[in-house]
């Protein structure tokens, strides 16, 4: 059984979570908060699987983790998981992610799934998720059989009209009118652009 | 209203979406906290609006917040409106903040039952599989209770989509609602065999995760699962079916030895490693549950561990991972062949990996031995000194004082060694493990009596140095051990060579500032120190050394009167007053050293850490019963005191407490001082029995003395070094004494037989350096020895120990009651006429029925086994008959039982017994079509009874072919088993009959009377295919044809299996099976071979073993039955030579093989005539000399049909083919005539079935 999968980044800020077993908000945030604890300050040739994360599982427990550019994928798993399975399963997930979210850049590398993508687009990753692993058990390893699944699933969205379809864009671009929001919209980043203090006559 | 929905729209404009919220947060860094908490004042109006698509945009965001840690179980109930939106779009954004926030405490969870259950039976799959993923998160006790019944036939449904959801999900179900398990299982049986890989691979899932935690309720399964294994391709299912098999390995013995051989062709065949890997686990896992029977596995160990090896020695750091922790298990069993990779382990102590090197000194813990243990010590102990980072020398630390201490000590010879290696760890900085390494010193000290006098000298030393443990930093861990060195000081004090010193030690001020707890210690041990300081000096009148520990501890103590510790105070203040006291007494010349060691007096013994579970409750004492009445209601529920005895259940507590009367208890001391006795390291702990030593067990073992004046202290190096350097030596000393001793003994022997010498020293060579006694763990005088007391109450999985067994057998003793069907709505009519509805009516008088025929059955049972055993003696016919008749009644009993369960059992004989024979035998073939007539029913007894002693037989012929002597004997004996088995196999043909055609059948017939039917004979459905003088080859008829709907419009799939069984004595090997294809069949090869090679087949065969293969074909049209030559090549391969032979044969495809059995309900039958596309033929058999439901069983077993109605003699029939076509039957019968009338889509398809069933009948 899975018990949680993780995905955050190396700063540790979640960007999608799911437990197949139920904790509070709080206790939820605290297990990811010592998984990244654990995980972080592990190198990136060493092995993939750890033991002793104390919050969740115990001693039958193991997590199992890829590292890819910024994200951190943890899977929590029992002993019934082949380890290389489910390490196997991380990478399946990430290229679901890359092909499913964005159709338009299927040329992408699998192992440079952008943080972007997962954190625009949770719900699509949740959806692709649920159809690769349901209730904590893997549900499906077929490759062609999830993207044509998701796929399916996205085209009846779009039928339907889809909650970010036509009008929502005209809507942000509406949106973009509102002049007094955009200052706060722009993200300088970590270029620092100091005015220029004008000497007071 | 229009105003409204263009109002909504607008609304909707000024929304901010999933995306705007997210970039939102990433521009508010600095105030995340504020912008959040306004971005949830919106979305609370939002969720105030009637707009759907503004709700489900809010439901959205907040699944977002939900994972940023907020708490968002406020909008529960919008979320169940989003859930119950007509649109999948927000369906699907409800159902997935639902499984994200939901628990079993959501109170609106009640609310969705029926909208749930609206979803699961949705025309849209995708409706049904996103409440089906989210049911999975969410599902309670109440949610499963409820919709377990529609969950069932969801498993049914015509998309592999919901199947495999479906199949799923029932884990969750059963967990939440075991109950459900025994209804449910037998279709998550079928699912096994589901032609979609997807729901195969679910169901295995499953099955594999219920197994897991109750094996042995799934033992029965492991046949099917080794049909799976050997046919499945799909890693991820093989993976899970192999790691079941090792966790019902352990139980089941046998199963393992047939494991053994596809395990080992799959590690040496796969190339993904994560198969490779598990295949390497499993077959440790059989090899440590055969390890006590069959000794001769070396092999395979050697296979794994040298796989393992590649594994380590891999620069993948997670195969090396693997590797060790794999490694790590054969070590439990198989030492030895991991000790020769040492090196390698050893090596793997320097990754820089820290979880390698974990993994690696798990693997320590087993490898030492009495030999190594200080080399691998001295090993880690430098790593102490180099490790940086305290957790992983901590780990360190508590890992050398594991392999030191396991096993009661079991490997340490020289208990000073372990005494000086425990006060080197001492000196480690700042580790948290003081405390492990006091309480090893206090068991070491207590527990080995000759060690004390060392122990108390090292301790006095550690005591006198305190301040260096204490140091400048408060290094709270490490300060525990003072505690363990004050309290040996004192309780072993007559063994200080200066007490006076250690007690002035003791009483520095500067303990002051130690923990409390010790300071206690310190005060009470000082007493201690205090008598013997007294009693050495007793007899001396006017002693001033006495007067002088006085006045010194009346000096002191005070210090530690004033402690802010209650219990230091306590103490302290105690004995500064008995102190006192024997001053005034001193000054007065009275003799008090004898009063006051007397307040010290007794020897404590350990107490084993389960001794206080195990006293049991005295009589008459009930600890539940108030002592008074509680007070008032609302206090009632404190929490309840942990139970201090043992619990005990009423029944036993009685008689056992008569009976351990005085004699009985007197019998068991008696007892276990024996069992001491005659174990070396154990030991009574009184004083008179010490000197059991010469015991007759211990007598051989030479007691060396060891010179223990040896300088202790070598500047610059550690003292435990020395001990390794003294032991080399002593060793040394210690063989060439041996071989001396040796030497004489040869001399006398001369002339005699030369024993080769004993090359490497061996385990019990090596004598400990000096006598040990670890004392026992003491017990309460009558404990119960009992190992079940770990187990977990409150495992979930408890409640799914539901014994299946029976329930697949429908023969035994528990078929499923009424009361555990799955609640099923009444007031929506089901579409078919099910079974489940029928037995509604008819339940009532039927229970009484099914109880009376058990106890019947039970008596027949003892009956037939006396029988049994008389007719082996006398061998009467006449007795068999009567069998037979007596069986009679039984099928009717066992009919009756069938319709009460509320899904179709799959067998109506013990499939216990089944069990056994498949694992008692590779399967050997029964000779074909040869039809006699035994009494199936005496075989079926026979079978569980013989196959136990049969599978020994077995044995012998593989390990020990040169018995010449007893060959003869042996054919003669072999013979007669192959009898039996043939025997046997019939019987299995005979279930696999009723499996196959009578499970669907049976439940549909029940509308008629059930009449006291004869037994029907035995049928098989194997036919010789071919043979010479090395082969045998037989053919299933397709037992298992499935076809592929999709994307192979015309083409169909058919599996025939083939058993090869090897008729020489030399080994048959490199098999390979090919078949000519024609334009309409082929066979399935794998991807990249030509259409004309030939596939291998997956085994070996050594002499006498069969095995069975499976093959693919392709298949375009059905309607004509094909005959395909082929051939199967191989090699013979004997001592001498080797050939390659070839055989040809002979592939007949039979219409009827196209022909898969479905139940048909009759309304649907009925239906399917009255539709008028069928086309119709009929025909004639005369002089058929059987009862109509032998003729019956037979067309269902041999042309795969099922029974739809039957009353009297006419019955109709259907089947249909893989590729959907129809095939209806009406069977008439009146003197010796039958006619059949049939209907089928496809004329030529029918014609050639009815030619086939015309053949069928003319043979007999």
């Amino acid at each position: 059984m899975i018990k949680a999968i993780l995905i955050f980044n190396n700063h540790g800020k979640p960007r999608l979570i799911r437990f197949y077993q139920y904790f509070a908000e709080d206790m939820q945030q605290q297990i990811i908060r010592e998984t990244f604890h654990l995980v972080s300050k592990r190198d990136d040739n060493v092995c993939n699987f750890l033991e002793g994360g104390s919050l969740i599982g115990g001693s039958d427990y193991k997590l199992i983790y890829r590292h890819y550019a910024t994200l951190y994928f943890v899977f929590c798993v029992d002993s019934s998981e082949s380890e290389l399975g489910i390490l196997d399963l991380i990478q399946l997930i990430c290229f679901f992610v890359s092909v499913c979210v964005f159709v338009e850049t299927l040329d992408k590398c699998f192992e440079n799934v952008c943080e972007l993508d997962l954190i625009f687009h949770m719900d699509k990753v949740h959806y692709i998720l649920q159809e690769v692993v349901m209730g904590g058990m893997v549900l499906e390893t077929n490759m062609n059989e999830i993207v044509a699944q998701v796929e399916l699933q996205n085209r009846m969205e779009k039928s339907e009209g889809g909650l970010s379809a036509a009008p929502a864009r005209a809507v942000s671009a509406v949106k973009n009118m509102n002049l007094p929001e955009i200052p706060r919209n722009i993200n300088i980043g970590d270029i620092n652009i100091k005015v220029p203090s004008l000497s007071p006559f | 209203m229009a105003l409204k929905i263009v109002k909504g729209s607008i609304d909707r404009m000024f929304d901010k979406n999933l995306q705007d919220l997210v970039r939102g947060i990433r521009n508010h860094k600095d105030d995340e906290a504020k912008y959040i908490s306004t971005c949830i004042d919106e979305i609370k109006q939002e969720l105030k609006q009637d707009n759907i698509a503004v709700k489900a945009n809010a439901v959205c965001k907040l699944t977002y917040l939900q994972m940023l840690g907020y708490d968002v179980s406020w909008a529960a109930f919008n979320i169940v409106e989003v859930m119950s939106s007509s649109k999948f779009t927000y369906k699907r954004i409800g159902y997935l903040a639902a499984s994200q926030c939901f628990h079993e405490g959501t109170d609106v969870i009640m609310l969705t039952t029926n909208q749930i259950r609206k979803d699961l039976s949705s025309p849209n799959q995708y409706d049904t599989g996103v409440a089906l993923t989210g049911l999975s998160c969410f599902v309670t006790p109440d949610l499963a209770r409820d919709l377990a019944n529609d969950i069932m036939t969801l498993m049914s449904h015509t998309k592999p989509y919901i199947r495999k959801k479906a199949v799923l999900i029932m884990y969750k179900v059963f967990l939440k609602y075991p109950e459900s398990l025994r209804p449910a299982f037998p279709r998550l049986k079928e699912k096994l065999e589901d032609p979609d890989p997807g729901v195969q691979s679910a169901a295995v899932n499953v099955i594999c995760e219920l197994a897991r935690r109750n094996p042995k309720n799934y033992l029965s399964l492991a046949p099917l699962f080794f049909k799976l294994m050997t046919s499945s391709t799909n890693n991820w299912v093989l993976i899970k079916i192999i790691k079941l098999f090792g966790a019902l390995t352990p139980l089941e013995p046998r199963l393992g030895k047939k494991l053994i051989e596809p395990l080992t062709n799959l590690i040496h065949s796969t190339s993904a490693m994560s198969l490779l890997y598990e295949c390497v686990n499993t077959v440790i896992a059989v090899l440590i549950s055969l390890s006590s029977g069959m000794p001769n596995h070396s092999a395979s160990i050697q296979l794994c561990v040298q796989k393992l090896r590649i594994l380590i020695e891999d620069s993948d750091q997670n195969l090396k991972y693997l590797g060790l922790l794999a490694m790590s298990k054969i070590l439990k069993t198989h030492p030895k062949s991991v000790q020769s990779h040492k090196d390698l382990i050893l090596q793997c102590l320097d990754d820089k990996d820290e979880s390698i090197r974990l993994r690696a000194l798990d693997l320590l813990y087993g490898m030492v031995s009495k030999k190594n243990l200080m080399e691998i010590v001295k090993k880690l102990m430098l790593h102490v000194d180099k490790a940086e980072g305290t957790t992983y020398r901590d780990e360190l630390l508590t890992k050398i004082i594991d392999i030191c201490s396991q096993s009661n000590f079991q490997y340490i010879t020289n208990f000073e060694w372990y005494i000086s290696i425990l006060v080197e760890l001492t000196r480690l900085e700042g580790t948290r493990h003081g405390h492990l390494i006091a309480s090893q010193m206090l068991d070491v000290a207590i527990r080995v009596k000759a060690i004390r006098g060392f122990a108390v000298a090292q301790m006095a030393t550690l005591l006198d140095n305190a301040h260096l443990l204490t140091g400048n930093t408060q290094r709270n861990g490490i300060c525990e051990v003072l505690y363990a060195a004050a309290w040996i000081c004192g309780e072993f004090s007559e063994h200080l060579e200066d007490p006076m010193q250690t007690l002035e030690a003791m009483l520095r001020p500067k303990v002051a500032t130690l923990p409390g707890h010790i300071q206690a210690v310190y005060v009470q041990n000082a007493a201690k120190l205090f008598a013997t300081v007294l009693r050495k000096h007793d007899g001396e009148t006017e002693s001033q050394a006495a007067q002088e520990t006085s006045q010194l501890l009346i000096d002191r103590l005070p210090l530690f009167v004033q402690s802010a510790n209650l219990e230091v105070q306590e103490r302290a203040s105690c004995i500064l007053q008995l102190v006192k006291y024997i001053q005034k007494l001193q000054q007065k010349n009275v003799e008090v050293a004898e009063e006051v060691t007397a307040l010290f007096a007794g020897e404590l013994n350990p107490v084993a850490p389960k001794a206080q579970k195990k006293v049991p409750i005295p009589e008459g004492l009930d600890l539940d019963a108030w002592i008074n009445e509680p007070p008032s209601e609302s206090e009632s529920e404190d929490e309840k005191p942990k139970a201090v005895f043992a619990k005990e259940e009423p029944k036993h507590s009685r008689s056992r407490h008569t009976e351990v009367d005085e004699k009985e208890l007197a019998r068991r001391r008696e007892v276990r001082k024996q069992e001491q006795a005659n174990n070396p390291f154990y030991i009574k702990a009184s004083p008179s029995s010490q000197k059991v030593y010469d015991a007759p067990g211990v007598e051989h073992i030479p007691v060396v003395q060891i010179d223990l004046s040896v300088p202790l202290k070598v500047p610059g190096m550690p003292m435990s070094d020395q001990y390794l350097k003294l032991e080399v030596e002593r060793r040394q000393k210690e063989k060439a004494e041996r071989k001396k001793k040796e030497k004489k003994k040869k001399r006398e022997k001369r002339g005699k037989e030369r024993k080769a010498d004993s090359g490497p020293e061996s385990e019990e060579d090596i004598t400990p350096a000096h006598q040990v006694d670890i004392v026992t763990e003491e017990m309460p005088e009558n404990a119960l020895p009992s190992d079940d007391d770990d187990k977990d109450p409150n495992d979930p999985h408890k409640a799914l120990d539901i014994d299946l067994d029976n329930l697949l057998s429908g023969f035994s003793s528990r078929p499923l009651a009424d009361s555990e069907k799955l609640p099923v709505r009444t007031h929506r009519p089901e579409a078919l006429k099910s079974p489940a509805e029928d037995r509604d009516s008819e339940s009532v008088p039927q229970e009484t029925k099914k109880k009376s025929g058990k106890e019947k059955k039970k008596d027949k049972e003892k009956d037939r086994k006396r029988s049994k055993e008389e007719k082996k003696k006398k061998k009467k016919h006449k007795e068999v008959e009567e069998e037979l008749l007596e069986s009679q009644p039984e099928e009717a009993v066992q009919s009756e039982e069938t319709k009460e369960a509320a899904a179709p059992p799959t067998s109506t004989s013990a499939e216990a017994s089944d069990l056994d024979f498949w694992l008692s035998s590779a399967p050997v073939p029964p000779a074909a079509q040869e039809v006699t007539a035994p009494s199936s029913a005496a075989a079926a007894v026979d079978t569980s009874s013989a196959a136990a002693p049969e599978s020994e037989p077995d044995e012998p012929k593989d390990t020990e072919p040169e018995d010449t002597k007893s060959s003869k004997h042996k054919k003669k004996k072999q013979k007669k088993e192959k009898e039996e088995k043939e025997k046997k196999k019939k019987k299995r043909h005979h279930h696999h009959h009723q499996h196959h055609s009578d499970a669907g059948g049976e439940d549909s017939v029940q509308n008629g009377t059930v009449e006291e039917e004869e037994p029907l004979p035995p049928m098989s459905n194997y036919s010789l295919l071919a043979e010479n003088s090395y082969i045998k080859m037989m053919k299933e008829d397709a037992d298992q044809v499935y076809d592929i709907q999709g994307n192979h419009q015309d083409e169909s799939k058919v599996v025939v299996s083939v058993i090869f069984e090897n008729k020489s004595d030399s080994f048959l090997k490199s098999m390979e099976f090919n078949v000519l294809d024609s334009l309409n069949s082929k066979l399935q090869r794998p991807e990249g071979a030509g259409a004309h090679d030939s596939l291998t087949v997956p085994f070996q065969l050594p002499p006498g073993v069969s095995n069975e293969a499976r093959f693919v074909f392709s298949v375009q049209s059905i309607i004509m039955p094909q005959k395909l030559k082929g051939t199967l090549t191989f090699i013979v391969k004997s001592d001498e030579s080797s050939t390659h032979e070839k055989l040809d044969f002979k592939l007949h495809f039979t219409c009827t093989s196209y022909l898969i059995t479905t139940p048909c309900y009759s309304d649907a039958y009925a239906k399917l005539l009255e539709s008028g596309d069928l086309k119709g033929s009929s025909l004639r058999l005369e002089g058929i000399n059987m009862p109509f439901h032998h003729l019956l069983a037979r067309i269902c077993f041999h042309h795969h049909f099922s029974v739809v109605e039957r009353i009297d003699s006419c019955a109709s029939m259907y089947s249909r083919s893989i590729q959907g076509h129809h095939v209806c039957l009406l069977v008439k019968t009146s003197d010796q005539t039958v006619s059949i009338d049939a209907k089928c889509d496809e004329p030529s398809l029918l014609g050639n079935v009815l030619d086939e069933i015309k053949q069928t009948f003319s043979k007999c």
